[in-house]
């Protein structure tokens, strides 16, 4: 019983990993960006959360209601006015603006914040659980996990179903011919990174809410979310939460052999999928 | 006032100048062919006058407004639409998808439309779940072409439509021509294929180098003139 109590919490760990990772499927699949400052925006998003928490003595959801549109509108900027400009044929000045954001970032919320950890407080949710048959699952994993398939469900529902998803899928094979069809590329990159920040909005909410964050995680939540995208084939946004969901599961069993393997066996999981599948497991066909 | 025109149009892709001066004219309800070899400057006209490459704003007009410092996309809302070289599908949009992104950025009321495409090209109805890619050469040409239609243009721009494509498709692809016109739309098409160009524009232009070297009604140019301004040689 304790094993399956184990990997069903390593399932809901993967719904957290899957929410981080998300975004950043989002962005590469769509423009084939690499942003090196996604972990630095996701606990930016924490802190503008607990900004509002505090501030307004708002429940941590509603303050991530008011931060979703904050958090677009930045996102939109970022991309609108600065990581547009880095796009083209070299993959170079994407990664460098990125990994000068993130420090940017970083420095921004030391100076502002300080180095102190701190969490947003969601009163009794934090320790409410549900008895799930033999097993027991704590209230907040489980939203995070169900927040991260209905994220899933929404960004496929956009890309397939909707004229605007049609658009992104377009100018992802051909931004030239995509323009002869009236799409704005720079525009509708600025949207999908709009949206990846909504995502990552929503990540934050759970990040901050479960664990103590500070200025210098994001590096390691990045790290964490690029192993559930590449894991789960570049692109895929399925696959990315189940590269979620393989990490948190490696990371709960390395943990429940040994507290000192947790991290490690995560990233060791990564290994091993690599060498089989080097693509993901769910590759995409044009690519 | 003519539909379409370009006036002393330039065009230069870094360092290399492709186009000097190219003066071109569509009227409303017309087709024009231009034709040349390989390299003329043909699809960068086209690319200059879709917006792929920009340009100085009066360098090209339609309907005497300035357009040739728009975007491609702000291009195609005034009415512009382009069938580019090689088709240019999406491979990750079905037939259908593929269609409809060609009113993506302009949505005008008119005669094409989903129906109207399928009942000009009925293959592509059966096919409109597969990938564009998977499709022949041939369908695939009708769905680009569909696809531009989608916009219901002014002007439809075909960039080497019977480019590596068998005769037979080439002349199915030219039968839907009539219609195309009989909607309202003006045609410029780019061709190799100088008996085909002949067969269906009222005028052709000819570039060589980047320049129009002749131009008149087909019956009005002979085999002579054109062979000296296609290949710049004496026959």
């Amino acid at each position: 019983m304790i094993w399956l109590d184990t990997i069903l919490q390593g399932v809901l760990l993967g719904g957290l990993y899957a929410l981080f990772a998300a975004g950043l499927s989002l962005v590469f699949g769509i423009m084939r960006l690499v942003n090196l400052a996604h972990g630095d925006l996701l606990v930016m998003a924490a802190f503008l959360i607990l900004v509002i928490v505090t501030m307004f003595g708002l429940n941590p959801f509603l303050a991530a209601l008011v931060a979703l549109p904050i958090m677009f509108a930045i996102g939109w900027s970022l991309q609108y006015f600065i990581l547009n400009r880095t796009l083209g044929d070299d993959i170079l000045p994407p990664l460098l603006v990125t990994f000068g954001l993130s420090i940017v970032i970083q420095n921004a919320l030391l100076e502002g914040f300080s180095a102190d950890s701190r969490r947003v407080p969601a009163g009794t949710l934090e320790t409410m659980s549900l008895p799930l048959g033999p097993v027991t699952v704590g209230l907040m994993p489980l939203l995070t996990f169900l927040s991260a398939v209905a994220v899933i469900v929404a960004l496929n529902q956009l890309f397939y179903r909707s004229e605007l998803g049609r658009a992104f899928r377009a100018t992802s094979d051909d931004a030239v011919t995509a323009g002869l069809m009236g799409v704005e590329p720079h525009r509708l990159f600025a949207t999908a990174t709009g949206i990846a920040m909504v995502v990552v909005t929503i990540a934050a909410l759970y990040l901050g809410t479960r664990a103590n964050f500070d200025p210098t995680i994001g590096p390691a939540r990045l790290i964490y979310a690029f192993e559930a995208v590449i894991i789960g084939g570049l692109g895929s946004l399925w696959g990315t939460l189940l590269g979620g969901i393989i990490i948190g599961v490696a990371q709960t069993v390395g943990a429940a052999i040994n507290p000192e393997w947790q991290i490690l066996s995560g990233h060791l999981a990564f290994l091993l999928v690599l060498l089989i599948r080097p693509r993901g497991l769910f590759p995409r066909a044009v690519d | 006032m003519p539909l379409l025109e370009t006036r002393n149009l330039f065009a230069r892709y870094g360092d290399f100048q492709a186009l000097f001066g190219v003066d071109l004219v569509l009227e409303a309800g017309e087709t024009i062919a231009v034709i040349g070899a390989n390299g003329a400057g043909k699809s960068t006209l086209m690319r200059s006058i879709s917006g792929v490459i920009p340009n100085k704003p009066e360098s090209v007009r339609l309907d005497g407004e300035a357009i040739g410092g728009l975007s491609s996309a702000r291009v195609v809302a005034r009415g512009i639409a382009m069938v580019p070289e090689g088709r240019r599908l999406f491979p990750s949009l079905t037939v259908e998808e593929n269609l409809l992104m060609g009113c993506y950025g302009r949505k005008v009321a008119g005669p094409w439309s989903l129906e109207t495409v399928y009942a000009l090209f009925p293959i592509l109805r059966e096919r409109r779940k597969q990938p564009g890619t998977a499709l022949s050469g041939g369908q695939q040409q009708m769905v680009a072409i569909g696809r531009a239609l989608m916009s219901n243009p002014r002007v439809l721009l075909c960039d080497e439509i019977s480019l590596g494509l068998a005769p037979v498709v080439i002349r199915d692809i030219y039968a839907a021509f009539p219609s195309i016109l009989g909607s309202g739309a003006s045609i410029v098409i780019v061709e190799q294929d100088i008996g085909q160009a002949m067969k269906v524009a009222d005028r052709v232009y000819c570039m060589m180098e980047g320049r129009v070297t002749l131009t008149g009604r087909p019956p009005d140019l002979s085999r002579q003139a054109i062979h000296e301004a296609y290949f710049g040689v004496h026959a």
